[in-house]
């Protein structure tokens, strides 16, 4: 019974996610060490998986504000590369090299014109879905292949290189994993933490706060779990889902921005299949695509397990294409552990003293 | 004329986690008779038919049809046993054609081939019993109207060849017309020997249907009879377990002065140019059939659907008909899809409460989340929710106190003109009274209450006016002491 209980107190709590991640680092992490390396849990290791679950995690903080919502955003991904390809063509064309005076003047002008060009793209697909009532999965199939497209004719259908002289330090040091610690900001407090996953916390925390802690977040969860009550209320629906998903869209320029800092170009082709990981890290942390739930936390453990999932299997050198089924396999049991948990068939009544079921 | 008994249930429990829902039932059904399962919201009537039809397992206890025992693993197994459930909420696939749906689960014939030709005349058949002769086998279901979709699910169980048949609340949402007309069917269904559990919050209907009763109460069995033996305060009171002295309290209040003012308002197609003045502390009853335009109207005056014409004022200033504007001015409205529209089911009890009112919580933007708690569960004492915590989802509280949470949030909002849309539809007898006395006490503080209802004997008995709406237009508006039950149907239907 007490081991009931122990199981039934795990099941429940939101922590569920986090159970999943150490269980996951656990598992690969006994194998790497049987069977491998033994590099897996290794610092260098461990920070090249926070700064790749950073630039999942990033987008994914603003989809999980338009999941919460009801939502969904598959141009996610084109419009991430799109932001990425906007700021490399600033600094390739950029008419003074790094350390020239006026040089912080383009790099303002590369920073903001990336977030605005994230923004409008949010600004599109929350306008559209809430003018024309068109189905968010719809809209934004339509916008995915648009902003690819624009991001081709950006990029003159190639992959943009800037000179490495021509981009700023900070930006190149922005997801940094190497061991040379001048390179992270740290402030003193962590030891060589990646500065796209210092980012990534500073964020998160800004959003768990306007969810929870204001009004706008609220009417957020109130329009996902039912719109028609929300508009009952008098919550202001079209404004409230234009915001959301032109949100959503800063989130998205800022992962196009670490995207660039990571790979040091842009390819606007890149982006393609780069939203079904940000949604796949929002549904493992228990977002519900019927809207009116998920949690920042739980996004962030999804990114983090499936970076977990994909640096092991490199570890243990198993094949890309086994990576994929694993990650695909993961993802359909963490849906249906969450179900189990919020649902509760019939059948799992017995296995667990759930919570009471109104009559 | 009354057979041998069809289905028996005996001892069934059923428990959901701590909760016991059924504390061993018995129920015997005979061939050719109505019995009405009479209880509370929360009695177990739902648990029980939802292991009749399946969709639940007992923990103990035996069910049997005829000499068989009866264990259905789910809906399909019902389904052949000959059982056939029809729900308050309907279940027919909208845009299928009548046909269909019909065979919509049906032994296939010619080896899982449907062959449509090959069933019609039972189709055919089926439809004639249920009074729908003149539909057409392949017209669409979604665009038949509420009653005649009642009819077709009927229809389905006769084709499924149901010996019983199970209904769940199937007046809630029928017209009063209609609703002679199901129970002109059920006779019939009686006829050819099946036997009938009906469900029903209406006791007077129960009497007019059903031959003998039984009611529920915490999961037990707390009385059975014939119909006839027994009078309507006896049923309640095996139903709430205590002596319901007054099923519709009153509470002396004195209407002021117009306030507000409703004129010529007009929306698409409903309502036509309705005026009304509503008055401080006022119960104004809004009666009619059902599809008359009355939801329409409340809608309207509240800014949720739109108005080509007209105007609504108060005090005097003219209000802009968006529904921040209204909710402004000091409207509630409480909707009567509780369940998709009125609340947001998977959202906390808190949450709900607040939604329409939120910025008394915050400062500078950040919202007071202890404060906000606190107010809440102030008023949900005061409408007595019974509930766990005040963070729990609405989805897990019944009916009743759902609407409760409904009616507490217009108190939170500190609307005025309180528009409400049938607010004790599916909910119980007991509750239904505390609703009663609710709404007198608050218009003894002065608020106005626009109350929509499909049951006049509510309407009659807790209102100061009734107006009676037909086809969008406001008909007539007297005191409720010049209205009887006849006058307003004879007005509602001409």
């Amino acid at each position: 019974m007490n081991f009931r209980r122990i199981l039934k107190a795990i099941f429940q709590s939101q922590l569920g996610p986090i159970f999943a991640l150490a269980f996951i680092l656990m598992l690969f992490a006994v194998a790497d060490q049987r069977w491998s390396s033994g590099n897996y849990l290794s610092p260098r290791n461990f920070r090249v998986m926070m700064n790749s679950a950073a630039l999942i995690a990033v987008p994914a903080l603003g989809m999980t504000m338009i999941i919460i919502a009801a939502g969904i955003d598959l141009s996610a991904g084109t419009a991430l590369t799109l932001c990425g390809t906007v700021l490399a063509t600033q600094f390739k064309y950029a008419a003074v090299a790094a350390g020239e005076p006026g040089f912080a003047w383009v790099v303002i002008q590369a920073v903001c014109l990336t977030l605005l060009t994230g923004s409008l793209c949010g600004l599109v697909n929350g306008g559209l879905i809430s003018l024309t009532k068109v189905v968010p999965f719809i809209v934004t199939l339509g916008t995915m292949t648009i902003f690819l497209g624009v991001g081709q004719i950006i990029s003159k259908e190639s992959t943009v290189y800037a000179d490495e002289k021509n981009i700023p330090e900070w930006l190149s040091d922005f997801c940094y994993t190497g061991s040379n610690s001048e390179r992270y900001l740290n402030f003193g407090i962590f030891p060589n933490v990646p500065n796209s996953v210092l980012l990534t916390l500073i964020l998160a925390f800004a959003v768990v706060l306007l969810l929870r802690y204001t009004v706008f977040g609220r009417n957020v969860f109130a329009i996902g779990s039912s719109e028609s009550t929300a508009r009952l209320c008098g919550v202001n629906v079209p404004f409230t889902i234009i915001a959301v998903y032109t949100l959503a869209g800063v989130f998205v320029a800022l992962g196009g921005l670490m995207y660039y800092a990571n790979v040091k170009n842009g390819n606007p082709s890149d982006g393609m299949g780069k939203e079904l990981e940000i949604i796949a890290a929002v549904v493992l942390g228990g977002g519900s695509l019927s809207g009116g739930r998920g949690s920042i936390l739980g996004t962030l453990m999804g990114a983090l397990i499936i970076t977990a999932i994909r640096s092991g299997c490199a570890q243990l050198s198993i094949l890309n294409t086994y990576t994929h089924i694993i990650i695909g396999g993961i993802i359909i049991v963490a849906v249906i552990v969450d179900q189990l948990r919020h649902g509760s068939p019939e059948w799992f009544f017995r296995l667990l003293p759930a919570k009471t079921a109104e009559n | 004329m009354r057979g041998q008994p069809i289905l028996e249930v005996n001892r069934i429990c059923k428990a959901f986690g701590p909760t016991k829902a059924l504390r061993g039932v018995d129920l015997k059904v005979r061939a050719g008779e109505v019995l009405a399962l009479i209880g509370e919201n929360g009695a177990g009537k739902s648990t029980l038919l939802k292991i009749l039809s399946g969709a639940h397992r007992a923990d103990s206890g035996q069910m049997s049809i005829g000499d068989r025992p009866f264990r259905p693993a789910g809906p399909s197994d019902t389904r052949q046993s000959g059982v056939a459930m029809i729900y308050q909420e309907l279940n027919l696939a909208p845009e299928l054609s009548v046909e269909d749906n019909l065979l919509l689960g049906a032994r296939g014939s010619g080896g899982g081939l449907l062959i449509r030709k090959r069933q019609r005349p039972k189709v055919r058949e089926a439809l004639e019993t249920v009074g729908l002769g003149g539909l057409s086998p392949t017209a669409i279901v979604g665009e038949q109207s509420i009653a005649t979709q009642q009819m077709i699910e009927i229809a389905r169980a006769l084709v499924a060849e149901a010996r019983i048949i199970l209904l769940d609340e199937p007046t809630s949402s029928l017209p009063q017309k209609d609703v002679a007309r199901l129970f002109s069917i059920i006779n019939d269904l009686k006829e050819r020997q099946i036997g009938m559990v009906y469900i029903s919050h209406f006791l007077e209907e129960v009497r007019e249907v059903a031959d003998r009763y039984a009611v529920l109460r915490d999961g037990e069995n707390v009385g059975e009879g014939k119909m006839e033996d027994a009078d309507d305060d006896t049923i309640v009171s095996l139903m709430v377990g205590r002596d319901v002295k007054n099923l519709f309290p009153t509470v002396p209040h004195s209407p002021g002065e117009p306030w507000v003012r409703v004129q010529e308002l007009t929306g698409f197609p409903y309502p036509k140019k309705v005026n009304i003045e509503l008055r401080r502390g006022e119960i104004f009853g809004i009666a009619g059939l059902v599809g008359a335009g009355r939801t329409e109207l409340i809608r309207t005056v509240f800014g949720l659907d739109h108005s080509s014409a007209g105007s609504v004022s108060v005090n005097g200033k003219l209000i802009p008909s968006t529904i921040r504007e209204r909710l402004k001015a000091g409207f509630g409205f409480i909707s009567e899809d509780r369940k998709n529209e009125g609340l947001a089911q998977d959202l906390s009890i808190i949450d709900n409460l607040t939604l329409s009112r939120l910025g008394d919580y915050t400062t500078m933007g950040v919202l007071n989340l202890n404060r906000r708690k606190q107010a809440a569960e102030k008023l949900l004492k005061r409408v007595q929710v019974k509930c766990k915590a005040s963070d729990q989802a609405v989805s897990e509280l019944s009916g009743g106190n759902q609407q409760k949470v409904a009616i507490a949030r217009i108190l939170h909002q500190q609307a005025d003109i309180l528009l409400m849309d049938e607010p004790t539809k599916g909910i119980d007898v007991g509750t239904k009274a505390e609703v009663y006395q609710m709404l007198g006490e608050l218009a003894a503080t002065g608020k106005t209450i626009v109350f929509v209802s499909s049951y006049l004997p509510e309407l009659l008995a807790v209102c100061d006016r009734i107006g009676v709406m037909s086809r969008g237009e406001l008909r007539d508006v007297r005191d409720t002491v010049d209205w009887t039950e006849e006058e307003v149907m004879r007005v509602a239907i001409v």
